[in-house]
């Protein structure tokens, strides 16, 4: 029995059985009479569908059916964007195409067969007459006149043109002493969560019932959106996600597969699964990062920041995918004030349709893109005036604050002590002493560097009429329903729909800790439209901020309802119970005690309540923040550079992380460190890579470079507190924090191990030749320089 | 492209080689032998591979173990990286061997992949055909009616081709005994994602009482389209003693062999393989002579 209190690291109750094998996913679900469909997919990035043969694949033995994009083109209607951007152009996005493929991995038919392995051999079978049209892939170059053009809608390939300003940037630019400009590129990455998706969909035409059990991590939006664009009614369709395998934001939308299951079940009256593979997984999940960043910062010599100008194209892939247009902007363009006060900054984001696969978001979706930009600025500033870049970061942080403080780009941070955590971190790391080390092997022909970065992301997604005016489509609060039954036990049930973070126990442990039952007698629920009424899920590190606010809120009706049970069971006025370790009891009176369970009971039999309670004990809330909240911190990074291969390792990494208050710290740093693993792995190595005519070259594991634990150190975690006042139980999120502090704390030290050299900046991922290629055009650089300063000097 | 499932095919499993090859020789081409599969299989999934047939060679017990004896080692083609890594025998007489398959892939691989599969496959990443040409060994070969040796030098043909017929099975790499004061390295730069060698560098030296080189072997792979002999660098090192500067020197000639055919991938350009090709030869030479003294 576990007797859990908040602050508590208390054990996953979920890994006994994730880990075991006994985890329940998509995949592992067989229906009755259960069909398997197989996708044909469009081998090239950019072309017209001239014809579908479909015979020999329908001929095959046990084939069922084979449908085309033109067969179900009515039914599947079109896949929305739900994020809108000002004057944004949103070109149809058909889940099957059927005049028109605009990427690799388009599905052009579908194979129904009694058996996977038939399905797809069939697929092979299918026989598409294409008209191969040139593609693009480079969201800068497809803006350009004569570029390919994917979509009728966009003459130029633009979706939309953001922007945000506060103060003046052009004055503080003119009126500042240094200003420091540098091309930024955030590559594209790819998300591999462990589990591709998958989806079962079984149709009861008796009652008109759609059951569609999906990889996801938005059951009920991905309900309200199939809906919408199919027409099935709402209220006859339940969404299941079932245990799910890791996400990391690629499950966070209408995927076409849910659409063209779903239709096909309806068709054929029978369960059909599909199960995506791993190469399909990099082509026909989303992306996400893909930036070409043009950045300024201006400042003055005592090395106060003054303005921050940057202007993206920000990749979006072929179509938008369903958050897509709110990544690159809000969760990036407004995040761009980082820990700092910065009078003036000014940001344009055009997103562009490339032939790729969609681009949406990863984890940390946005913020990382800025905490990358803003943190390599700040050193380059640093840099180019002569100054520690950690000096320059002291001197424009904000001040500490526990009310608010609004930046430039309008939004208002919740609280922060940014000194605080940067205090923290070089108290574990010493920078005199690492100075010294590095002076002293330089001079053995070892390059080490130390990097930092500072940085804030914005959680707790989200107040819903700031989001809603920010562009989404529906509202992002949360809810939750405490059922208490009459043994005591309780089952929650959550709209958040966790995929690795451990909600079945931080939200046990909060029950077990405010009701007094030990964790055993909680049971979380999750992920179906049946049993939670509604709910936004698990993303952008809101689950615990706003879900678990949510459960606060009904744990307070829960209790204050069986006080007054209680009250009257042990006749005494409520004011006088006391409620503590799950027993409730009375001052005075020592031998008047009575158990949670025992009021649990009481409520049900409802044979003693008080006048006019309703029987039964089970409360449901729905909160919607005020705010989001800003989690920040400082991550240093150290780095060792082999400058005759390029070849470079993380020797050492410090995080500091603020996240407020923390329910359960083991599953805390276990997000910070996958965190940071992703972080350091897009810093490192990882990068999709297309050819110009878009075909994926780092199209499966054996090229695209996923960080495994001898590419990483072991980290040093600590954490400041600084709680939120934006919910009860002052947590912030703590589950993208990693990756958003790690990519620029790498790149920094990487420049400082180069920059005696005269090496300014670098782009990511440093693959040994990028980095071997830096060093020598720098020293070619600088013999170049001497021989030009000898020239002038004789 | 995004298949995962490979064209269906035939499957046998036979006992002996002779069966095995009789097999090969029935399908004319249209089968293919199974050894680890860590290279067969993604290759069928992609489709790039649909062999009518596969003869799993699992069940063939003559490919199979580690015998020592005085004149050196005989390894059994469907011996794992595993059993190299952890051999004891491999680990005494040719520790070059046992060290670079410890740095093959990862445990899944090397659970499964064999010397065998390794060296017939003839990929330009892969480590062991490196090791194999440094250590001078010989490739023991059968089909139904006869077998052959053939030194390793002219094994590897090219780009995923080898010296091995139709229907030959390779049942034996046998590894010389290495002469007294040798010592060998072999250090490889990986791609971060599969392991395969974007260079990898061989190293075997053989030192005289005077500290002068008597015998080098220095193999490449990784860095052209089949693993090859830098014999430059060789020559440049047989007859001298073994100064940092004479190393360097004979490294920058490493990549003569493979002169305009570097390969090129999303990993590295063909110039940084030319220029990792001299830094690791130098590093791995270096190495080698370091644990021959
Ligand atoms: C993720 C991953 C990472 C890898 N990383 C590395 C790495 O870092 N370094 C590296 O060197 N390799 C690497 N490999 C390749 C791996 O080592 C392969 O296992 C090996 O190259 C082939 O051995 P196999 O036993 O699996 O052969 P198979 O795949 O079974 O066969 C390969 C070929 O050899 C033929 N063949 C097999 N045995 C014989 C025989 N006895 N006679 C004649 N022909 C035969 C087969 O017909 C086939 O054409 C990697 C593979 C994977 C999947």
């Amino acid at each position: 029995m576990v007797m859990a209190k908040l602050g508590d690291s208390v054990r996953r109750v979920e890994d006994d059985r994730l880990i075991t094998g006994r985890g329940r996913y998509v995949d592992d679900i067989k229906l009755n009479g259960m069909l398997y469909v197989s996708l044909v997919r469009s081998p090239h990035a950019h072309a017209l569908i001239k014809n579908v043969d479909v015979s020999a694949a329908a001929a095959l033995p046990g084939v069922e059916t084979v449908f085309t994009g033109a067969d179900l083109q009515e039914q599947l209607g079109s896949l929305p964007a739900g994020w809108t951007i000002k004057d944004m152009v949103a070109p149809p996005h058909p889940p099957m195409a059927f005049e028109k493929v605009r990427v690799v991995g388009d599905a052009v038919a579908a194979v129904v067969a009694i058996d996977p392995a038939i399905a797809a051999d069939a697929a092979q079978l299918v026989d598409v007459t294409y008209e191969v049209l040139p593609a693009i892939v480079d969201a800068e170059k497809a803006t350009k006149p004569g570029a390919p053009q994917l979509h009728e809608e966009s003459s130029d390939n633009v979706a939309f043109n953001w922007e945000v300003h506060g103060g003046d940037y052009a004055t503080a630019a003119k009126s500042a002493e240094v200003v420091v400009k540098q091309r930024i590129i955030n590559q594209r990455l790819i998300p591999n969560s462990m589990e591709t998706r998958g989806v079962v969909a079984d149709y009861d035409p008796g009652n008109d019932h759609l059951t569609i059990y999906t990889s996801t991590q938005i059951p009920h939006l991905m309900r309200l959106l199939f809906s919408l664009i199919t027409g099935h009614p709402e209220h006859k369709l339940r969404v299941v996600a079932p245990d799910v395998g890791g996400a990391f934001g690629c499950k966070l939308y209408l995927y076409a597969e849910e659409v063209i299951c779903g239709i096909i079940a309806k068709n054929l009256g029978r369960p059909v699964k599909w199960t995506e593979g791993r190469q399909e997984n990099y082509v026909a999940t989303t992306h996400g990062r893909d930036h070409i960043a043009d950045v300024e910062i201006c400042g003055n010599k005592d090395g106060t920041i003054t303005g921050l100008n940057a202007h993206i194209y920000a990749n979006l892939g072929a179509y938008l995918s369903t958050f897509a247009p709110g990544i690159p902007t809000v969760l990036f363009g407004l995040m761009l004030s980082g820990q700092y006060k910065i009078p003036s900054i000014s940001c344009k984001v055009t997103g562009v349709f490339t032939n790729t696969t969609p681009v949406d978001a990863y984890r940390g979706a946005g913020r990382p893109e800025a905490t990358h930009l803003v943190e390599r600025m700040v050193d380059m500033f640093a840099q180019e005036i002569g100054r520690d870049p950690l000096v320059v970061r002291r001197k424009n942080f904000l001040a500490p604050f526990k009310n608010g403080k609004e930046v430039a780009t309008g939004v208002k941070y919740d609280s922060g002590n940014y000194q605080g955590a940067l205090n923290r971190a070089l108290e574990i790391f010493d920078v005199k002493a690492f100075r010294e080390e590095q002076r002293a092997a330089r001079k053995e022909g070892k390059l080490l560097g130390v990097g930092f970065s500072t940085y804030i992301e914005i959680c707790g997604m989200a107040p819903s009429a700031v989001a809603g005016a920010l562009g989404a489509g529906a509202g992002l609060w949360e809810s939750s329903t405490v059922r208490v039954h009459p043994t005591g036990k309780v089952t929650v049930l959550t709209g958040t729909s966790p995929h690795g973070q451990g909600h079945e126990t931080s939200f046990a442990q909060i029950v077990s800790a405010e009701l007094g039952v030990p964790m055993e007698d909680v049971d979380v629920l999750h992920g179906d439209t049946d049993r939670q009424q509604f709910g936004t899920g698990t993303f952008g590190s809101r689950s615990l901020a706003v879900g678990g606010q949510a459960l606060m809120m009904s744990l307070k009706k829960v209790k204050d309802k069986a006080l007054k049970i209680a009250a009257r069971e042990l006749d005494a006025d409520p004011k006088m119970v006391r409620f503590e370790d799950g027993v409730y009891s009375l001052e005075d009176i020592a031998e008047k005690q009575l158990p949670f369970a025992s009021v649990a009971l009481a409520a049900h039999s409802a044979l003693n309540l008080p006048p006019r309670m309703e029987p039964g004990l089970e409360e449901t809330s729905f909160f919607d923040p005020e705010n989001f909240t800003w989690p920040f911190g400082a991550h240093i990074c150290v780095v060792e550079i082999d400058e005759a291969t390029g070849e470079t390792k993380i020797a050492k990494y410090v995080a500091v992380d603020d996240i407020g208050n923390v329910i359960n710290p083991m599953i805390v740093d276990g997000m910070v460190h996958g965190g940071i693993a992703q972080g350091i792995g897009q810093a490192l190595q990882e990068g999709a890579v297309y050819s110009s005519d878009g075909q994926l070259l780092t199209g499966s594991m054996l090229d695209y470079a996923v960080p495994t634990a001898e590419d990483l150190p072991s980290f040093i975690t600590d954490r400041t507190v600084t709680p939120t006042n934006v919910n009860d139980l002052g947590a912030k999120g703590a589950g993208e924090a990693g990756t958003i502090a790690a990519s620029p704390a790498v790149i920094n030290a990487v420049v400082d191990a180069l920059k005696h050299l005269g090496v300014k900046h670098i782009d990511m991922p440093l693959r040994s030749e990028h980095v071997w290629r830096t060093i020598n055009d720098a020293k070619v650089a600088q013999r170049a320089n001497r021989s030009v300063s000898a020239v002038k000097g004789s | 492209m995004v298949t995962m499932t490979s064209a269906p095919f035939e499957y046998m499993r036979p006992k002996t080689v002779a069966e095995a090859s009789r097999l090969l020789s029935k399908y004319g081409g249209g089968a293919k032998l199974l050894a680890g599969g860590h290279s067969l299989v993604p290759l069928m999934k992609l489709r790039l591979a649909s062999p009518q047939a596969l003869i799993d060679l699992s069940g063939v017990g003559e490919l199979k173990g580690i015998n020592s004896s005085a004149s050196g080692l005989s390894i059994g083609a469907m011996t794992t990286y595993h059993e190299l890594e952890s051999s004891v025998e491999v680990q005494r007489a040719a520790p070059l061997l046992a060290d670079a398959a410890s740095q093959v892939a990862d445990a899944q691989v090397r659970n499964f992949g064999t010397i065998g599969g390794a060296v017939s496959h003839s990929d330009p990443s892969a480590d062991l055909p490196a090791v194999v040409l440094a250590l001078d060994a010989v490739m023991k070969t059968a089909t139904q009616r006869a077998g052959r040796d053939i030194p390793v030098e002219r094994f590897f043909k090219d780009f995923l081709t080898t010296a091995l017929r139709q229907n030959e099975v390779l049942t034996r790499i046998e590894v010389p005994k290495l002469p007294a004061n040798t010592g060998t390295s072999y250090i490889k730069q990986s791609n971060k994602a599969s392991h395969y060698a974007v260079v990898g560098v061989a190293a075997v030296i053989t030192l005289g009482a005077d500290g002068v080189c008597e015998r080098a072997r220095v193999a490449i792979t990784g860095a052209g389209p089949y693993a090859v002999r830098a014999k430059r660098t060789e020559r440049m090192l047989v007859g001298k003693k073994l100064a940092p500067n004479v190393i360097r020197n004979a490294a920058k000639r490493a990549g003569a062999e493979i002169s305009g055919s570097f390969n090129e991938d999303v990993h590295a350009s063909a110039g940084y393989r030319e220029a990792m090709t001299q830094v690791f030869a130098e590093r791995a030479i270096t190495a080698a002579v370091a644990n021959a003294r």
